[in-house]
């Protein structure tokens, strides 16, 4: 079981430790920055740091023996002279790295491997644990790459990246706005995964269209990695066929719709969710901070509520900021309005780490 | 040859003290100074080497035209302020 929790904020990293009787903030760095999201590689025990500094842009920074040290930043190619693509404004994108938005290690067998998820929906990989990165030309140049839509930023975005446990030239990567997609050869060629999901925001000629999905999570079960399960925009999805085809789950009280799902790693039918009320309505329902738990493939579901403020709540959690360790016993989330939560018994109880983190952006155990 | 002058705000990050650099255009001056410091140029510039969205450069006081390509003219006694745009917030 994880001690370590890296919570990334809109103002630094925190590290928070497990003590003899509490979880405590041990260590902040990169104070007063926007930290987008961490990355803790288990096979080399490096940490990665990927910062957005606004005015100066997206840097990524990795763990040494004494702090921390920038490193190279994924970097989009030149566009090519009088090549046009715009956004669903009409405005220019320009193909250059707004934000870092996933970061996750190759498999064991690829040491030094590390996978890129970016806005405006560029994916990247390394070889060299950062030293430098190549853009994955074959689904930036996918042509249905143009359909992809602003979701959870003006600009789309690879928010969730899984290596197959089994083969690690299987790769999804889910975007936002999207769809899921899959290569089976190490990111040569793509294609389009999810059919099943259904986008209720989207006019009926695309409301079952793979690329129109918005999904704002995709998990899958590291000893069943045939499960996958979706936090979509408008729903939950679960997948038994690797993502090809997804069920709808309805009818789960408070509500289906959120940012972040974590599955457990050796039971494919438990996973948790923080839901909020509706996509128009994006606060817990009736102020009360709750996490829900399936543990029969979507069938039921528990409301866990015990050590959670139940009275004028606000708190969004994002996509990134519900996590899960590799035991499957601890959970940890980190809020928009800075609490953060630890939970040692899969969710039945939590406790508060504290109220007054800045905005957190992503929460990952180490 | 020219003044190149950063932004104080951008020294916490990465040290770009004043300098004197050569070069007609914005694009040679800055080429220059981060020829001498190359992790600067990401803070910048973006991916396509234009000027950052919430940056702004002014020389001898005029805010420069051509974002993109920096074809701004220099000259010897020019100075060259590399300054974050209030718009960046």
């Amino acid at each position: 079981m994880s001690d370590t929790l890296l919570v990334s904020t809109r103002k630094g990293l925190f590290t928070v430790s497990r003590k003899a009787k509490r979880w405590e903030i041990t260590a902040v760095d990169f104070l007063g920055d926007n930290v987008t999201i961490t990355l803790s590689d288990r096979r080399d025990g490096r940490r990665y740091a990927a910062l957005d500094h606004g005015h100066f842009g997206v840097k990524v920074h990795r763990s040494t023996a004494n702090g921390w040290e920038e490193i190279a930043v994924p970097t989009y190619p030149p566009k090519p002279e009088g090549y046009e693509e715009h956004d669903m404004w009409g405005r220019p994108i320009n193909w250059s790295t707004a934000r870092i938005w996933a970061l996750e290690p190759g498999g064991p067998d690829e040491a030094g491997v590390i996978w890129c998820g970016t806005l405006p929906g560029g994916l990247f990989r390394s070889s060299d644990g950062g030293q430098s990165w190549e853009m994955i030309r074959s689904l930036w140049d996918h042509p249905q790459r143009k359909y992809w839509m602003g979701g959870g930023a003006d600009l789309p975005g690879i928010h969730s990246i899984c290596i197959d446990p089994r083969n690690s030239k299987r790769v999804w990567v889910a975007v936002s706005t999207g769809g899921i997609w899959f290569t089976d050869d190490g990111g040569a060629s793509w294609s389009v995964r999810g059919e099943g999901m259904r986008a209720e925001y989207a006019p009926p000629e695309q409301t079952h269209n793979p690329v129109a999905q918005d999904v704002h999570c995709l998990a899958q079960c590291r000893s069943a990695p045939q499960r996958m399960w979706v936090q979509h925009h408008n729903g939950i999805f679960v997948s038994s066929d690797e993502g090809k085809t997804f069920t709808e789950i309805t009818g789960v009280e408070p509500s289906t719709f959120g940012f972040p799902v974590v599955v457990h790693p050796r039971e494919p039918d438990t996973a948790w969710f923080v839901p909020e009320i509706k996509d128009e309505k994006r606060i817990p329902r009736e102020g009360k901070l709750v996490v829900t738990r399936t543990r029969d493939g979507g069938k039921s579901f528990d409301v866990l509520t015990k050590g959670l403020p139940q009275s004028h709540a606000y708190d969004v959690v994002y996509r990134h900021a519900l996590a899960l360790d590799d035991a499957g016993e601890r959970l940890a989330f980190g809020s928009t309005t800075g609490g953060l939560w630890v939970s040692e018994d899969q969710g039945d109880s939590w406790a508060c780490v504290t109220h007054t983190l800045p905005p957190v952006y992503a929460v990952r155990f180490a | 040859m020219a003044k190149v002058v950063f932004t104080p705000n951008i020294q916490r990050h990465v040290a770009l003290p004043e300098s004197e650099v050569s070069g007609r255009t914005v694009r040679d001056v800055l080429d220059a100074v981060f020829a001498e410091n190359p992790q600067a140029r990401g803070y910048v510039l973006d991916d396509q080497s234009g000027l950052r969205k919430h940056m702004t450069i002014f020389v001898d006081g005029r805010m420069i035209r051509d974002r993109a390509r920096l074809t701004d003219a220099v000259s010897q006694s020019s100075t060259v302020y590399v300054f974050q745009a209030l718009s960046g917030g």
